[in-house]
């Protein structure tokens, strides 16, 4: 923290809605010049509106804006460039088949004689690039570099742009090697010396201890804190994040206990050695009939993998499943619905629900695929499985005919959900089932995970709320870094497995 | 003052699939009813019924025919612009099973060739042969699509192109004229009054619907067209839902270029299915089946390749020059994509709730 100088941005009492939910409430944010400030927090916190709010993509509803001690209104991200502010988004949205120059200097080209200067250009850019300690060829494509220059190509772009006094990075990380990382942490240092002030977002704790001076933690759209690094023990700053709430706890451990007691012995699922690189290391894992496995870690940490593993989403580099204790051979979702597997999947927008569909019509879908299209279910026999789960899982729609997209996000969940009890499943995999969604359907969700386990279905229950995975689950496997870390039975203290998923003792 | 409640269901009319591309047929019927004296007339010769609106309904069939597999295509978020050509590469092959001593220049006596019962091949090979080669051209587009990961644009433009080289290549450049006359029933015939055709294309609209809707691959096909990625976590076997649509579409072609070739006696690979891609297209657009696939109605397709036919016969009639009819169809075009788009459905709906409002307040 070498000068860490004036409040450069100040943000006071923000309030952001969006149709059914609040995103942002009553949020305060500083940033001074030359600090690297850490902006951290579980998906649907809130990062990216308060990002948004300020480069100008979404308004406040309430709150002040003051750049450099002036209130601003910020209209557009144009406008937000104008005022030195650069944001760097997590997909780097440069075009590949352009060499590295060329977008640079897209749009601001140096010029002669009405055509584009090429050889300033070039020199141009490489100056730029020089003085982010990167020296490449600047006439080769973008598309033939590593991610690390691309990302290092869209921070050079964001300077040259405004000549940007606040730099926004949105998980720039996500998807660079240990070694990119390290010379996008050396830019980062770099630019702070030299007075910027940069917002970084990320997932990765580590690297926040890393390079962040500051951090600010949001939960629920809510502001929990800014915290001096130093100051903040790492398992603190995973509490603040994750939070907790005791609501129907002692009802949800009675329902688990009973349920326990249903967990038979021999093994539904067997992954051994299971694992497939770039995705998840080889891990082993057994399932249960009559059992609830939860798995934590944070964002990242190969929970969605492994859920896609088992589904047969994604193919297995090495290990094999078994499955009643037969080798599994065919990995392919019809595959795992014929054996009884069903994947609840993270994205419910993108893998989930068929939006166009009706809320009849996605409910039999995936109980008429396994039967094939000769087989077709009766109007009368899709209406009676539709109405059933309608009435089951408490679904909110007018009809059956509702298109699916008119629903509000807890009900679409539960559609989904209807999807896979429809299909009988014996195992069902849900992937956070309950993000985006409110309170008393999250508590609905939970219980029904717990019956349905009373009933003999075996359940791998995913979510970034540890708690939520603790109060569910009576085994949770532990993940870190794509790798499968632990696994503990029976009671443990919430402690115990923050430190775990943090690796730290 | 009408009561309130036909104006609600009048909203309900409104929405529905098939209210637009009705909307467009009334429009141009009505059209010709003030401007083309006669244009209704009809009247019974030979058994046959004879009258503009009779030529609309044959000279449609073979668009109506493309528009089936074209829906299903669209339906799944591609495009297939091979249709034409591969019309064309049935018809070739049909009239060389038919006939092969015009091509092969041997000058067998031409009293037999131009006998009626003559054909060179089995009848039912006839017909069979070309289909079978229209799905295999079908299979090559879909295999490019879904298991290629090519843009259906591109992968079927290759085909579109190729298509017309290899109907030349079948019959070695050379017009054949068609003398066989079970053959020429196709395009020519008539049955209870009616053209032949037109049951030819009721044939493959109820196959198509049967296929549809009355087994699960109609809802597959929606299902993949808004969201393959759902379809897929769901276990619905997405590349092969593709494939069997662009299969399904080339058979489609082939049937409409036997159609087609039998209706004007000649096979010529330049000229048969020329431009019927994009009247097909066309037709499914005019149905209110998005481009970007989903929710899809084979009758609402039908019918627009009826407003296309319409369109053109009309124009004919009023005495537009045949090479201009191009523009005269991207008037109507332009006109029903409009009607289509999201702003002009809003303006709509809110001069239908203000008169709504105003049935109320009176």
């Amino acid at each position: 923290m070498a000068e860490t100088g004036n409040e450069i941005v100040s943000m006071k009492g923000i309030y952001k809605s969006f149709p059914g939910v609040l995103a942002l409430e009553n949020v305060d944010f500083t940033l001074r010049s030359g600090e690297i400030h850490a902006l951290v927090g579980e998906n649907g916190a809130g990062k990216s509106t308060l990002i948004k709010v300020l480069t100008g993509v979404e308004r406040p509803d309430k709150g002040l804006v003051s750049l450099d001690g002036k209130d601003v209104s910020i209209r557009s991200p144009q406008h937000a460039q104008e005022m030195g502010i650069s944001t760097v988004y997590q997909e780097v949205n440069l075009c590949l088949n352009l060499t590295v120059a060329e977008n640079i200097l897209i749009g601001r080209e140096p010029r002669k004689w009405g055509s584009i200067d090429w050889k300033t250009m070039n020199t141009r850019a490489g100056q730029i690039l020089q003085g982010l300690e990167i020296n490449i060829d600047v006439t080769q494509t973008l598309g033939s570099c590593s991610i690390a220059v691309q990302q290092m190509a869209a921070i050079a772009r964001a300077f040259e742009i405004s000549s940007a006094k606040i730099l926004i990075l949105d998980e720039p990380t996500s998807s660079l090697t240990i070694h990119e990382t390290e010379q996008l942490f050396g830019v980062m240092r770099k630019l702070k010396n030299e007075g910027m002030a940069i917002i970084f977002i990320t997932h990765f704790l580590d690297q926040v201890y890393e390079v962040a001076d500051r951090i600010t933690v949001l939960r629920n759209g809510k502001l929990v804190g800014t915290y001096n690094t130093s100051m903040l023990p790492r398992l603190e700053l995973i509490t603040k994040m994750i939070g907790r709430t005791l609501t129907e706890f002692n009802e949800m451990t009675h329902l688990k206990l009973e349920s326990s007691q249903h967990i038979k012995g021999d093994k539904l699922l067997q992954a051994k050695g299971l694992g497939r690189s770039g995705s998840i290391e080889p891990f082993d894992l057994e399932l249960h009939a009559g059992e609830v496995v939860g798995l934590a870690g944070l964002l990242g940490s190969g929970r969605t993998e492994i859920a896609q593993l088992l589904f047969g989403i994604d193919k297995p580099d090495t290990g094999s499943i078994n499955m009643d204790g037969k080798p599994v051979r065919d990995f392919s979702p019809i595959g795992s619905i014929e054996r009884g597997v069903a994947l609840c999947p993270e994205d419910r927008k993108v893998a989930g629900i068929v939006a166009d569909l009706t809320v009849r019509e996605n409910i039999i879908l995936a109980m008429q695929a396994s039967l094939g299209w000769f087989k077709h279910l009766s109007m009368q026999k899709q209406y009676e499985i539709a109405d059933k789960y309608i009435k089951l899982l408490n679904i909110s729609t007018p009809s059956a005919d509702q298109q699916v997209k008119n629903l509000s996000g807890g009900n679409q969940q539960k559609v989904i959900l209807a999807r896979w009890l429809a299909t009988n499943p014996r195992l069902l995999i849900l992937d956070e089932p309950t993000r985006g969604i409110d309170v008393g359907t999250k508590a609905e969700i939970q219980k029904l995970v717990l019956s349905l386990a009373e009933e003999g279905m075996s359940c791998m229950f995913i979510s970034s709320e540890l708690e939520e995975v603790l109060r569910t689950s009576h085994r949770i496997v532990v993940l870190r870094d794509h790798e499968k870390v632990t696994e503990y039975t029976g009671d443990v203290g919430e402690r115990k497995i923050m430190k775990s998923i943090a690796g730290s003792d | 003052m009408k009561p309130s409640k036909t104006s609600f269901d009048w909203r309900k009319v409104t929405e529905s699939r098939l209210f637009f591309p009705f909307v467009a047929l009334a429009l141009i019927l009505l059209f010709d009813l003030i401007f083309i004296p006669g244009f209704f007339h009809l009247e019974i010769k030979q058994g046959h019924l004879y009258g503009n609106l009779i030529d609309v309904l044959r000279n449609s069939a073979p668009t109506i025919m493309l528009a089936m597999g074209m829906t299903l295509v669209i339906a799944t978020g591609g495009i297939d612009l091979s249709v034409g050509a591969v019309m064309a590469i049935a018809a070739s092959t049909a009239c060389i099973m038919l006939n092969p001593n015009l091509v092969g220049l041997k000058l067998a006596d031409v009293t037999r060739e131009a006998d009626p019962a003559y054909s060179a091949s089995p009848l039912f090979l006839v017909f069979l042969v070309p289909l079978i080669i229209s799905a295999i051209c079908g299979l090559w587009n879909g295999l490019l699509v879904a298991y290629g990961k090519i843009q259906p644009m591109v992968a079927t433009l290759i085909l579109m192109i190729a298509g017309r080289g290899i109907a030349q290549l079948v019959t070695n450049a050379i017009k054949i004229i068609i003398y066989n006359g079970t053959f020429l029933q196709l395009g020519n015939g008539w049955l209870f009054l009616l053209p032949a055709a037109l049951y030819i294309a009721a044939i493959v609209f109820a196959i198509a619907w049967v296929a549809t809707r009355k087994t699960s691959l109609g809802m597959f096909i929606e299902s993949v067209g808004i969201n393959s990625r759902s379809s897929f976590f769901s276990g619905i076997n997405e590349k092969k839902i593709k494939l069997i649509a662009y299969v399904f579409c080339g058979v489609c072609a082939g049937i409409a270029g036997l159609v087609a070739v039998s209706s004007i006696r000649t096979s010529d690979a330049n000229q048969v299915g020329l431009y019927f891609e994009l009247d097909a297209i066309l037709a499914v657009i005019i149905g209110g089946t998005l481009l970007s696939g989903g929710r899809f109605s084979l009758l609402a397709s039908a019918i627009g390749a009826l407003v296309i036919q319409a369109t053109t016969t009309s124009s004919l009639a009023i005495g537009v020059p045949a090479s201009a009819l191009i523009a005269v169809k991207a008037v109507v075009v332009i006109v029903v994509i409009l009607l289509y788009s999201q702003q002009v459905r809003d303006f709509l709906r809110k001069i239908t709730s203000r008169t709504k409002q105003k049935e109320v307040k009176s």
